[in-house]
């Protein structure tokens, strides 16, 4: 890809802070691209070009009269319709919002706002974050740039196939049980699940409160720490936003272009292996892991004896709290409200619910519902919670062994739209690696690793201990490096050219 | 089961039936912001501008918790004699309705703040009466329904309904009794006894208005009855009935009240061989009776839950200790305080304390008056007033403040004491202070020499058989005289001076 949406948001900055070019022309670019290819893979729910050129030529002003502006001031940025954004729709990928215009805006996008960075518009997503493959969205799937009859991945397939199209240079996700990795792996790009509490969820739909963590999504990880740096550190309006300086991500990032991993323990987790792990993705996954001991990685394998009951915890945990975080959706005060003319408050939520919510976003509050249920609580939801502590004693033992623990971010590559959408347990399944890191509130990375046996990206996940972020940053891009210089350059490269058609 | 129309007399239930109660009561924190974000609490402002993304339950809102509303609980905790949880969580209390912005309330369940306490009572005639607590634990308040149209402004026949989220996310705590029995034809008054010190205390706290009136403070009563063991049978075997919890019980009196009518009402089902109903029922101020809400066999599933949107309340021991040190004197012990330095009866006391004159009363002694003089007004006039009125003494239109004064111009001479009755009525009127009516409507005793002497000549003149008859020595005759003044100058002359001026002139002694 050439131009400037070619180009990554580091070299964006770059040319920004030299002059060399203007926020006005990088965004209006990025419109123009979004105006051309989104039709087709549709990542935007909403395209804000006003607001977006607005705020890119209050940058240039800021510029020109010679201020000192943070290093992304006037890189666009695309935003997962999850978190609210004043005056601009939010719906959270579902028809019960269609229409409700926010007043406030989500403290991640505040940071956006304050550090000068235009938003391009709210990227699609599964309905509430449900999903791993944005089929569950209430307006339509996203298609994947890679091939466009393949889902992008969820429940973030819009924040990642914005990307992977060059619509925009940055992206923001939340991964509540991998929606920033599972799409980052399948469109060839650069997802981060923060630790929990990292980056604040104030204005954040919440779908889990316990594991929901909005992160940075970007083409490189450089560009991913740069974002991170932007949203990351303590809110007071969450109460478990972390009181504690961030780790320098950004800096991180640096260390490992270097190269040189020397020393770092690596460790390979044996319960995310094998079975069910497409060939093509065990194949790119053991070669990456030669790189990084090429780079001077000591490489163990480490066991996680718990993680296989990570997936049947999560599905009890998840809904329990989507059910009681989804109660709000009431037609009293916002969204949709469908009145079947008997008008008792009763039927009136009742019809509105049975409307303005899909079929996953149904079953899960079915469930959760169920889960807490009085006579059922402890069987499910008090056993999912010790599950999840015993998980959580996985990673202290394995990370007291090594610094980092890496899997496949997914077990498969992109699958067909449609192909798992009657069955929802093979759609769960595409979260088997990921939901260990939301379940125990640790970091989780994904990068490209390369193309499987079907021509399609493969991720490649690293994990790091609570607070280690930074640990994330310096693994990945040593790999990044590794990779890039035996194929020559990014594997989006090697991406099939979008065709172009107008909207 | 249909209600049944007549009550059984409740001397007549006590003889077949001890009553069990419990109570929970809902202390409102008069904390300046909400208990999850910072939104002014005052009372009475216009609907919905006390309110932000937080207490809306907008989308992507999240909740912070109001350190100074967790130290009132602690606060409340340590007087109620409870434990205090080294770590206590929130919950979710989840249930759709539309005054719940999150269709889920804050609160807390399996681990309350403070718990295992207790509450010594004092009744009427000075027995105390220990009532267990629980536990104390916080949560926030619902918005409020408002009902338009129909004739009741309940549901029932309203047109619409609207919603006012001022009061959604206002600090509660709410104190959980454990069950109280064996009280007998007592039961009532411990009930309201009790309800009425927590009041106190929460107040001598200085953690909330306590004003029932408001909903400051709200009492839900539940009430079930043990059927008297027949003779050689074992009491504790005796099966306790089912309960009913009776709500918007919104004053002492009607603690009182909806006690004795559940018992008359439980009773009445139980002897004529029905059952009683595990459901909530509402207590109506207007009809005294309570009426079935829904009932607690179709109760909803709350699906408790810890909070995951905050962390665990985990107070340390240092602050609870320095918290155990600002807690105020218990008010059994202030009561017996003010008693000594006032020199009250038991008697006096004991109307005082009912009244709910207390306050008032201390407050009118620190603005000057005598504990005696305050006793009289709060007791007699003003007493009467409220009770005319039907409304708590505290709600006269009169302050301690301008009751002292009152009886500062008493004192000064200033006011006779049928004058100071009629200053009185204008300051309960709204006419201002003492000060204010007096000079409004020229209440003033009048104390010019030359005024009265006129006042008198004038009174001679109409009556000259009456001057005659003084001037010959007929010192009586003077009364007439007197009495005319009186009336030409409406009470506001100084009897005795009129008197001693008439006598004076005719060069008599008095």
């Amino acid at each position: 890809m050439t131009g400037l949406i070619g180009r990554t948001a580091a070299d964006l900055a770059q040319a920004l802070a030299s002059r060399e070019i203007s926020s006005r022309e990088a965004t209006q670019a990025h419109l123009d691209r979004i105006a051309a290819v989104d039709g087709p893979v549709h990542a935007f729910l909403q395209v804000d070009a006003e607001g977006a050129l607005a705020a890119a030529d209050a940058v240039d002003a800021r510029r020109a009269a010679g201020e000192q502006l943070p290093t992304l001031a006037g890189v666009p940025v695309a935003v997962k319709d999850v978190l609210v954004t004043k005056g601009l729709p939010t719906t959270a990928g579902s028809r019960i919002l269609q229409g409700w215009l926010p007043p406030y805006d989500a403290t991640v996008v505040s940071r956006l706002r304050a550090a000068g960075l235009p938003i391009l518009g709210k990227t699609n997503m599964d309905e509430f974050a449900m999903g791993s493959s944005t089929e569950h969205s209430g307006y339509g799937p996203t298609h994947n740039p890679w091939d466009l009859d393949r889902i992008p991945g969820g429940s973030g397939g819009g924040s990642a196939a914005a990307l992977a199209s060059f619509e925009a240079p940055l992206s923001i996700g939340s991964d509540t049980g991998g929606s920033i990795r599972q799409p980052a792996a399948v469109t060839g790009t650069v997802g981060v699940k923060p630790t929990y509490g990292g980056v604040s969820r104030y204005g954040v739909i919440a779908l889990a409160s316990s594991l929901d963590q909005v992160g940075p999504c970007a083409r490189t990880v450089l560009d991913t720490a740069l974002l991170h740096e932007v949203i990351g550190g303590h809110d007071p309006a969450d109460s478990t936003s972390l009181d504690e300086p961030m780790p320098d991500v950004v800096d991180a990032a640096r260390l490992g272009a270097t190269g040189d991993l020397t020393g770092v323990r690596v460790g390979v987790v044996r319960e995310l292996s094998g079975e069910g792990y497409q060939p093509g993705v065990s194949a790119r996954f053991a070669e990456s892991l030669e790189l990084l001991r090429a780079a001077g990685a000591d490489i163990v394998e480490v066991s996680c004896p718990n993680f296989p009951y990570a997936l049947a915890a999560y599905y009890l945990i998840l809904p329990s709290e989507a059910s009681s975080n989804l109660a709000k959706f009431d037609a009293m005060r916002y969204g949709l409200r469908v009145d079947d003319g008997a008008s008792t408050v009763e039927r009136v939520m009742g019809a509105t619910r049975a409307v303005g919510f899909g079929d996953e976003v149904k079953r899960r509050i079915i469930l959760g519902t169920y889960a807490l249920s009085a006579g059922y609580y402890d069987a499910y939801y008090g056993s999912a919670q010790k599950v999840r502590t015993l998980i959580q004693r996985d990673f202290d033992t394995a990370f007291a062994q090594v610094d980092v623990l890496v899997s496949p971010t997914a077990p498969t590559t992109a699958f067909k739209l449609g192909e798992k959408l009657d069955d929802p347990l093979a759609m769960y399944l595409n979260d088997v690696a990921t939901i260990p890191a939301n379940l125990a509130g640790v970091p989780g990375m994904s990068l490209p690793s390369g193309l499987a046996e079907d021509g399609l990206p493969v991720g490649f996940q690293i994990l790091a201990p609570a607070r280690a972020d930074d640990r994330l940053y310096r693994v990945g891009a040593a790999l990044e490096k590794a990779l890039e210089s035996r194929w020559g350059g990014p594997l989006l490269a090697r991406i099939p050219t979008l065709t172009e058609v107008a909207r | 089961m249909s209600e049944p129309v007549e009550l059984m007399d409740v001397d007549q239930a006590l003889e077949q039936f001890d009553p069990a109660f419990g109570i929970e009561v809902h202390v409102e924190l008069n904390t300046k912001t909400k208990m999850f974000c910072g939104c002014p609490t005052e009372f009475g402002a216009e609907p919905n501008t006390q309110v932000c993304p937080v207490c809306l339950g907008l989308p992507g809102a999240l909740p912070v918790v109001n350190a100074k509303a967790i130290e009132s609980a602690i606060r409340l905790g340590l007087a109620l004699n409870c434990s205090i949880a080294p770590r206590s969580r929130f919950a979710r209390k989840n249930y759709f309705y539309p005054d719940l912005a999150k269709d889920y309330q804050i609160s807390q369940y399996d681990e309350p703040i403070a718990f295992d306490g207790y509450l010594d009572v004092e009744l009427d005639d000075g027995t105390v009466v220990r009532v267990a607590i629980e536990r104390a634990h916080m949560e926030e308040d619902a918005g409020k329904n408002v009902h338009v149209g129909g004739a009741t402004g309940r549901i029932q026949g309203a047109e619409y309904s609207l919603v006012d989220y001022n009061r959604g996310g206002i600090p509660l705590v709410e104190i959980v009794t454990r069950t109280v029995e064996g009280m007998g034809e007592r039961t009532a008054e411990v009930a309201r006894a009790y309800v009425a010190t927590v009041r106190d205390l929460a107040k001598a706290l200085g953690i909330s208005d306590v004003r029932m009136e408001e909903g400051s403070l709200r009492a839900d009563v539940n009430l079930s009855l043990r059927a008297k063991a027949a003779d050689g049978e074992d009491q504790h075997a005796v099966p306790l009935g089912k309960r009913s919890e009776t709500k918007n019980v919104n004053s002492l009196r009607a603690v009182e009240r909806s006690i004795r009518h559940e018992i008359g009402r439980q009773a009445a089902l139980l002897a004529a061989g029905g059952a009683v109903t595990q459901e909530t029922r509402h207590w109506h101020e207007d009809t005294s009776m309570t009426t079935p809400g829904r009932s607690k066999e179709e109760a909803e599933d709350y699906r408790y839950f810890p909070e995951p949107d905050l962390l665990p309340v985990a107070p340390s021991k240092e602050w609870i200790e320095e918290l155990r040190g600002t807690l105020p004197e218990s008010p059994a012990l202030r009561r017996h305080r003010l008693q000594e330095s006032w020199g009250y009866t038991d008697l006096e006391m004991r109307d005082a304390v009912n009244a709910d004159a207390l306050e008032l009363i201390e407050a009118t002694v620190a603005a000057g008056a005598s504990a005696a003089s305050a006793r009289k007004w709060w007791m007699g006039e003003l007493a009467r007033t409220a009770n005319n009125d039907g409304v708590e003494l505290a709600d006269l239109a009169a302050t301690p403040a301008q009751v002292a004064e009152l009886q500062g111009l008493v004192d000064s001479g200033r006011v006779n004491d049928q004058l100071a009755r009629q200053v009185l009525e204008g300051v309960l009127a709204g006419e201002g202070s003492p000060g204010e009516v007096v000079a409004a409507r020229g209440l003033e005793v009048v104390s010019d020499d030359g005024a009265l002497l006129a006042a008198i000549d004038e009174a001679l003149a109409a009556q000259p058989d009456v001057a005659a008859k003084i001037r010959d020595g007929k010192v009586q005759a003077a009364g007439a005289i007197v009495g005319a003044v009186m009336k030409a100058t409406r009470g506001q002359a100084d009897a005795a001076r009129v008197r001693e001026l008439v006598l004076t002139k005719f060069g008599l002694e008095g």
